[in-house]
């Protein structure tokens, strides 16, 4: 009876423990990007069926899109919504790609501007196509994306009609934005 | 002492299998999936927009804002459907899940000149030659 309590605490403990934290496989990391093209297609794992399903999400189709997420920065600090954050850069080749600040659990984020991200054809570029966005909690001058205060969040860039995949690996091939941070209270 | 042993050998394989039935139940069983959070929204074999996501209230997690997305839970076992969706300027795609949340197949729009803000995704969930 004790060895049939023991085996389901176990297995049960362990199922949770690699849903809620995020053990999936097939990952792309560029530098603090990750990416599960495989979520988008018939081969999805069990894990990330069961994940799916779990959250009530729909991944996007590998057909479509590909998703990146960044839960921190360059350095391994997690991203603060009461930090200033820099991200800058160039994303790799896409017909259209957006950005947008999720809670950890993936709701939108409250703010005074209801501004949630930013879509390819609404940002401000430099004279060499690179773009600066300033994640945070007060008013910034040029792409500014309000955090709204929140503890911790993450951001979510997903590239559209893409040729980014499975194969894809960092470097030179696929150029994604920095995360650093830039000032704190 | 190999009793012991033996006895937690078996507590540790038991879990084990229990970990790998719930992860692959799971996806039946859960009541909350994207299927279900649609159903309540959407009747069968109908494009019904989905209303954009704000911070309050969202169909599913996870939803990009920046598009316009409708949904069509869709049901082959009795014919073919014909779908047809709008296209706006900026980018315009369809994408085909199962009944189980999983994404099989898209369309996108072809690529053309013009400049709109205006995209649209449309998701259809139903499991194919059901």
């Amino acid at each position: 009876m004790l060895a049939l309590a023991v085996a389901a605490v176990i297995g049960l403990g362990t199922t949770w423990m690699a849903l809620t934290r995020g053990t999936a496989y097939g990952g792309v990391t560029i530098g603090a990007w990750t990416a599960w093209p495989k979520n988008g297609t018939a081969g999805i794992d069990p894990y990330a069926r069961a994940m799916v399903a779990r959250t009530g999400e729909l991944p996007v189709g590998s057909g479509d899109g590909v998703a990146f997420y960044a839960r921190t920065d360059n350095s391994g600090e997690g991203l603060d919504g009461r930090c200033d954050v820099l991200v800058s850069g160039i994303t790799p080749q896409a017909r259209f790609w957006t950005l947008t600040l999720y809670d950890p659990e993936g709701h939108l984020v409250a703010n005074s501007v209801q501004r949630q991200g930013f879509t390819s054809q609404e940002i401000v570029r430099k004279s060499d196509g690179s773009f600066d966005v300033i994640v945070g909690p007060r008013v910034r001058p040029g792409n500014w994306l309000p955090t709204g205060g929140i503890e911790r969040y993450q951001l979510v860039l997903r590239l559209y009609d893409t040729p980014i995949g499975m194969a894809t690996r960092g470097g030179t091939e696929a150029p994604m934005p920095s995360i650093s941070r830039v000032s704190c209270q | 002492m190999i009793r012991m042993a033996l006895w937690l050998l078996g507590a540790l394989l038991l879990g084990g299998i229990v970990h790998l039935a719930t992860v692959l139940l799971l996806p039946r069983l859960a009541s909350q999936d994207a299927y279900a959070r649609v159903s309540a929204i959407a009747p069968l074999n109908s494009v019904v927009p989905i209303p954009p996501p704000t911070p309050d209230n969202a169909v599913m997690p996870f939803m990009d804002p920046a598009f316009a997305m409708s949904v069509c839970r869709y049901d082959l076992s009795r014919g073919s459907l014909k779908f047809s969706v709008p296209i706006s300027q900026a980018y315009t795609s369809v994408s085909f899940y199962t009944r189980s949340d999983v994404a099989y197949y898209a369309i996108r729009q072809k690529r053309h000149g013009s400049k709109r803000e205006a995209t649209n995704r449309v998701p259809l969930l139903g499991e194919p030659g059901d």
